[in-house]
């Protein structure tokens, strides 16, 4: 199941000017879980998709809000010249179709 | 009497009463919502506090001084929280005055609040925090090594410290302590870090730190942490255990999942809250529902740091920025734009630097519809039926980034390209000029830790009768 099946919110933003956060929240425990114990769920797979190596993605499970946070270092400084999205609230699109 | 006295003495003859802050305004200067703002002082509270700033908005801000919001709302807004705070006399607290709380904007937004004072007959205690840098206080703490990357940007220089625009600390809740001892009725800080508006008076109260500072975070987005979330006042009542959450517009409901939900906005780390005197954890947290529209928040714990940090910020100027804007429906051009408008950078150079010379400005094109947002790798599956082109141009001055972008616009409109059917122009303009000025582009050059003994000789406090 694709990620946009599963979530009722997928959602980023920056996290100070360096680094984007990304949020997956769900509507029950059962697909938290089942997100959460994806192996589709992992630094290597997301890692590619915003340029940016394994070891700098962070993944933590927050199950009191029955979300996931994903954390990762931007490609540059927001609103440096060059940047695509100075506030970060459009790059959840390409997790959308994460096979979880 | 001032209100910060007033509060002191109330709580003295009953230190066991509860707290009551209102969170205004995440980001003042958008407008207040009126009805839920009128049903705030209802409520009474004991201090109204809004925040006017943070990164988000990019550099720009910091590095010009001007306000990313409008005079007009922004005094709107002011005058709102002033009129409402006196008709109470209990203390209004602002951080971040003026969208990113350098120097400039600091002193626009209190020119502000000496008019209103004045047009609305109010006397009243000033306190102000200012929180730009000294420089020679940062280089030092560059040569001793105390300045930290947070990674991305790199190890700060006393070059870049020198060559910023402007420079920031986040004040503290140290700072606003400060700012309560001398007894005002209103502060208002520079960059400030948002907790600091509503922790200071919790703190100088004796409230257990941990608590307060989870509900500082949270109040200070206003209604956002609410379902469904929005930028209506909030009322914390807060206790020596904990604290009470409930969203002055009827139609928003602080839940359990919607408060616990809220520690993830914007944050790295959603169980930390990290300050220059110490961090709050919120992993042990307990949200608990009082009724439908209300949760109690219970369990943050305070760690205070074995060494103070301030996080630094600056802006530095790149250059001066032109744009030019619009529009394709033609599919030859849509299917070939990525290289056309490589093959355009590439005429234009030729055409406005003489004899081979190097670029002295960027030119990028942003192609939506294609890649503009996200980067993608490949093209879409399905071409779109029309793309947005902008194109952004940075050079030393304003007229030769013009120069840049009219050279660009005539000749990616009469771009020649295999298989080109529409000869007379490959693009629409919106409207004419279709290129625009859109004035000094700057990058955040530091956004850095530093560690410090003293806080207070970074962020002085003055007082003024207005």
């Amino acid at each position: 199941m694709r990620l946009i099946d599963l979530a009722r919110v997928v959602r980023s933003k920056n996290a100070g000017p360096l680094h984007l956060t990304f949020d997956l929240m769900f509507a029950d425990r059962a697909s938290y879980e089942r997100c959460v114990q994806s192996p589709g769920l992992n630094a290597g797979r997301i890692a590619p998709l915003y340029g940016v190596a394994p070891d700098d993605v962070r993944i933590q499970p927050y199950p009191v809000a029955l979300a996931v946070k994903i954390t990762l270092p931007r490609l540059m400084p927001a609103g440096s010249p060059g940047d695509h999205d100075v506030y970060g609230a459009q790059q959840h699109v390409p997790l959308l179709e994460l096979e979880l | 009497m001032s209100a910060v006295r007033r509060l002191r003495e109330r709580f003295a003859a009953d230190p066991s009463r509860p707290l009551k802050l209102i969170g205004a305004s995440g980001q003042l200067g958008y407008g207040v919502p009126q009805a839920a703002f009128a049903e705030a002082l209802r409520r009474e509270p004991d201090m109204i506090g809004a925040d006017m700033g943070s990164t988000d908005i990019g550099p720009a801000f910091l590095g010009s001084g001007d306000m990313a919001t409008s005079p007009q709302q922004t005094r709107r807004d002011l005058a709102t929280l002033i009129k409402g705070a006196r008709s109470l006399d209990i203390p209004l607290i602002i951080g971040s005055a003026g969208s990113a709380g350098a120097g400039p904007h600091l002193d626009a937004t209190l020119a502000m609040v000496r008019q209103i004072a004045r047009e609305e007959g109010l006397s009243l205690r000033l306190a102000v925090i200012r929180s730009d840098m000294p420089r020679d206080s940062v280089k030092a703490a560059v040569r001793a090594g105390k300045v930290r990357s947070l990674g991305l940007l790199a190890e700060l220089t006393e070059a870049e410290v020198d060559g910023a625009s402007a420079l920031v600390g986040q004040a503290g809740t140290e700072a606003f302590i400060r700012a309560l001892e001398q007894e005002p009725d209103v502060i208002i800080a520079g960059r400030a870090c948002d907790t600091g508006i509503y922790a200071c008076i919790p703190q100088l109260l004796g409230f257990p730190l941990g608590p307060a500072m989870h509900m500082a975070k949270i109040i200070e987005c206003a209604s956002l942490c609410c379902d469904p979330g929005g930028r209506d006042p909030i009322l914390a009542t807060l206790d020596r255990d904990g604290f009470v959450l409930e969203s002055m517009n009827p139609d928003r409901r602080a839940t359990p999942m919607s408060v616990a939900a809220h520690s993830l906005y914007e944050q790295a780390d959603p169980n930390e809250i990290i300050e220059p005197e110490g961090r709050a954890n919120v992993s042990a947290a307990h949200y608990e529902a009082v009724d439908e529209r209300r949760t109690r928040v219970s369990g943050a714990l305070w760690h205070p740091a074995s060494q103070m940090t301030v996080k630094l910020e600056s802006a530095t100027r790149v250059g001066e920025r032109a744009v030019l804007l619009a529009g394709s429906a033609d599919p030859r051009f849509i299917a070939g734009a990525r290289q056309i408008t490589e093959q355009v950078k590439g005429v234009v150079q030729g055409l406005v630097c003489p004899d081979g010379a190097e670029p002295d400005y960027t030119l990028t094109f942003r192609l939506y519809g294609l890649d503009a947002v996200y980067n993608w790798p490949e093209p879409p599956a399905t071409p779109p039926r029309e793309i947005f082109v902008m194109a952004e141009v940075i050079a030393d001055t304003s007229a030769r980034a013009m120069t840049v972008a009219k050279s660009t616009k005539q000749y990616l409109l009469h771009h020649g390209f295999p298989g080109r059917l529409s000869t007379s122009g490959n693009i629409a303009f919106p409207f004419t000029p279709p290129e625009l000025t859109a004035g000094t582009a700057y990058r955040f050059s530091a956004y850095h830790v530093m560690e410090v003994d003293d806080l207070a000789p970074l962020f002085p406090v003055m007082v003024e009768a207005v």
